[in-house]
């Protein structure tokens, strides 16, 4: 049976995840059929029967799908799931909110956020916030997985051209009303998918401060995060957190300036190539990740940084 | 309004975990163990919500070994009235759980189950959504503002994009994001009058469900370790190391 995988998508355009969760699923099974959950999503589903991965496009239309709401989208996913073996989607907040849903619904235990394929039963996944990583069995009939986007990379965005089949909405589920969504909107890259990744800690002392990262991102073209602390004392706000709760990033390059480098934040990105630390105390367990480490006062540091990055002739983007 | 919060116990999150020899787990004995972080933001929230007049009872229930049952008495001990522990032993799928959570909610009838939005230990974040699909209830995960209205909820989401507000009738499921609130610490006298508060024990047998778990561990077994960096002298040279030894600017 073929592996069902469920898009991401904001009903114009898929989101970028969803290219990572193809590549995973069509390593469980060749053929991949996708299923499209929204409203006025057709240019969406035209994209994700692109892919050249995907066999077939599911088309779900409907007011009630606007907002992507889990209640919504479970019964119609449950539905299609008989023909089946697996179902498959990302471990953002999305697909955590979502799959659990669908799983519960078809009595099967769901392994979570994988990092590889093994084979169509058998994943590896991170546990402990990364310190250990457990090889995992599923020996149910259907698998729900959800995959850690990171550690696939985006299968091709064209070339394909899968037919889209539409398919009946199910019924609104009335308890849950969507209200809003505050996006932060930004032309700098996304933290889950940049190259660069700046991040400030606690060190940084006020959300004002946030500047001397800002400056040097926007230079290097680099996204913006931050650790939990940064974010709980208010200088920056939720969508830039990096770790065990937050975002998992893998960039080519992490800088991370005034993080102390507790477990919890190292779980999101210690797989990154390579990790500039800058922190004044010397003995910070973010220096045993770096691959550079800087013992300096951050608030020196920085604009002698921003100042050498001005002499050099070229940077990469 | 009546709260159930589900609660865990897990591995301290300061503790280093090591994995054991074998490749069966990683080493428990001897270790700190602590509530599950936000399964303490679950427990603050639902006391909130009784000390401001909107709650008339907040039950804990966890489930799990004989100790588990320390996260219950904690629980008692920061302002929940009483405890309910489901008893049962081995490793346990959180599909298994949410289904022994369900049989306590037939049996106590709650408006409101909460709990953490992930465990820390095998960092899975199912239960709550498994938990709301078999009762058919509504869902709002990562949960980081509650407003109680009547009998609605309107809760502030923490999502990857930024944040999300919904509004779900009760009975409802809300899973707690660590940014919920300040959970407070337990005071001398409130611990020694945790002490007199009652506890129910449920063999999780009586309860009809099958617990046995769907997936094999197959091993576990250390991440691969970063090669040990160095230390630069100045951000010129770190400058140059980044520029011209890894490439990356």
């Amino acid at each position: 049976m073929a592996v069902l995988l469920i898009a991401e998508h904001n009903n114009k355009e898929l989101r970028p995840f969803t290219l990572n969760a193809a590549t995973a699923a069509s390593q469980i099974d060749s053929d991949v059929h996708a299923v499209i959950i929204g409203q006025n999503s057709a240019d969406a589903a035209k994209q994700l029967s692109e892919l050249p991965v995907v066999k077939k496009v599911l088309s779900v239309e409907g007011a009630h799908y606007e907002n992507f709401t889990a209640e919504n989208f479970t019964p119609v996913i449950v539905k299609l799931a008989e023909n089946y073996s697996h179902i498959v989607c990302s471990a953002n907040t999305f697909g955590k909110n979502l799959m659990p849903r669908i799983a519960a619904h078809l009595d099967t235990s769901q392994v979570s956020d994988i990092i590889k394929v093994i084979s169509p039963d058998t994943f590896l996944r991170p546990i402990y916030a990364g310190n250990a990583f457990a090889t995992i069995k599923s020996n149910d009939a259907k698998k729900c997985v959800t995959i850690r986007p990171t550690s696939f990379d985006p299968c091709e965005s064209t070339g394909g051209s899968a037919a889209i089949e539409k398919v009946d909405p199910s019924e609104e589920f009335s308890n849950t009303k969507f209200i809003k969504r505050e996006e932060i909107k930004s032309d700098r890259p996304e933290l889950g998918t940049a190259r660069i990744v700046v991040s400030g800690g606690r060190g940084m002392q006020s959300g004002d401060n946030f500047k001397l990262i800002t400056e040097i991102a926007d230079k290097l073209g680099a996204a913006i995060g931050a650790s939990r602390a940064a974010v709980d004392a208010g200088y920056i706000s939720n969508d830039h957190q990096v770790g065990q709760t937050g975002k998992v990033v893998v960039p080519d390059l992490y800088i991370a300036v005034g993080i102390s480098g507790a477990i919890q934040h190292l779980a999101g990105m210690k797989e990154s190539k390579v990790i500039v630390a800058i922190n004044k105390d010397g003995e910070a367990p973010i220096f045993s990740v770096a691959d550079y480490g800087l013992e300096a006062d951050l608030f020196e540091a920085l604009p002698q940084f921003m100042e050498e990055l001005n002499k050099l002739n070229t940077i990469q983007k | 309004m009546k709260i159930l919060v589900a609660v865990k116990r897990v591995i301290d999150y300061n503790v280093q975990i090591r994995v054991k020899e074998d490749g069966t787990g990683v080493v428990t004995d001897n270790v700190k163990m602590s509530t599950n972080p936000p399964d303490d933001n679950a427990i603050e929230e639902a006391v909130k919500i009784k000390e401001a007049g909107k709650a008339t009872e907040v039950v804990a229930v966890t489930v799990g070994e004989e100790k588990a049952q320390e996260t219950v008495r904690k629980a008692l001990a920061v302002g929940a009235d009483r405890g309910i522990h489901v008893k049962v032993d081995g490793i346990l799928e959180p599909l298994a759980v949410s289904k022994i959570l369900q049989k306590i909610v037939d049996k106590e009838k709650p408006d409101l189950v909460f709990m953490g939005k992930q465990a820390i230990d095998d960092d899975c974040n199912q239960t709550g959504q498994m938990l709301s699909a078999l009762l058919n209830w509504p869902q709002a995960t990562f949960a980081s503002k509650i407003d109680v209205k009547d009998n609605k909820l309107e809760v502030t989401r923490e999502i990857d994009e930024g944040l999300e507000t919904i509004e779900i009738n009760v009975p409802a499921i809300v899973t707690c994001d660590l940014r919920l609130n300040e959970p407070r610490y337990a005071s001398l006298p409130n611990i020694m009058k945790a002490k007199k508060k009652p506890i129910e024990e449920i063999a999780a047998s009586d309860l009809g469900v099958n617990v046995s778990p769907r997936l094999e561990q197959l091993k576990v077994e250390e991440p691969p370790k970063r090669k040990a960096g160095i230390k630069v002298a100045n951000v010129a040279e770190l400058v140059q190391k980044l520029k011209n030894e890894a490439k990356v600017i």
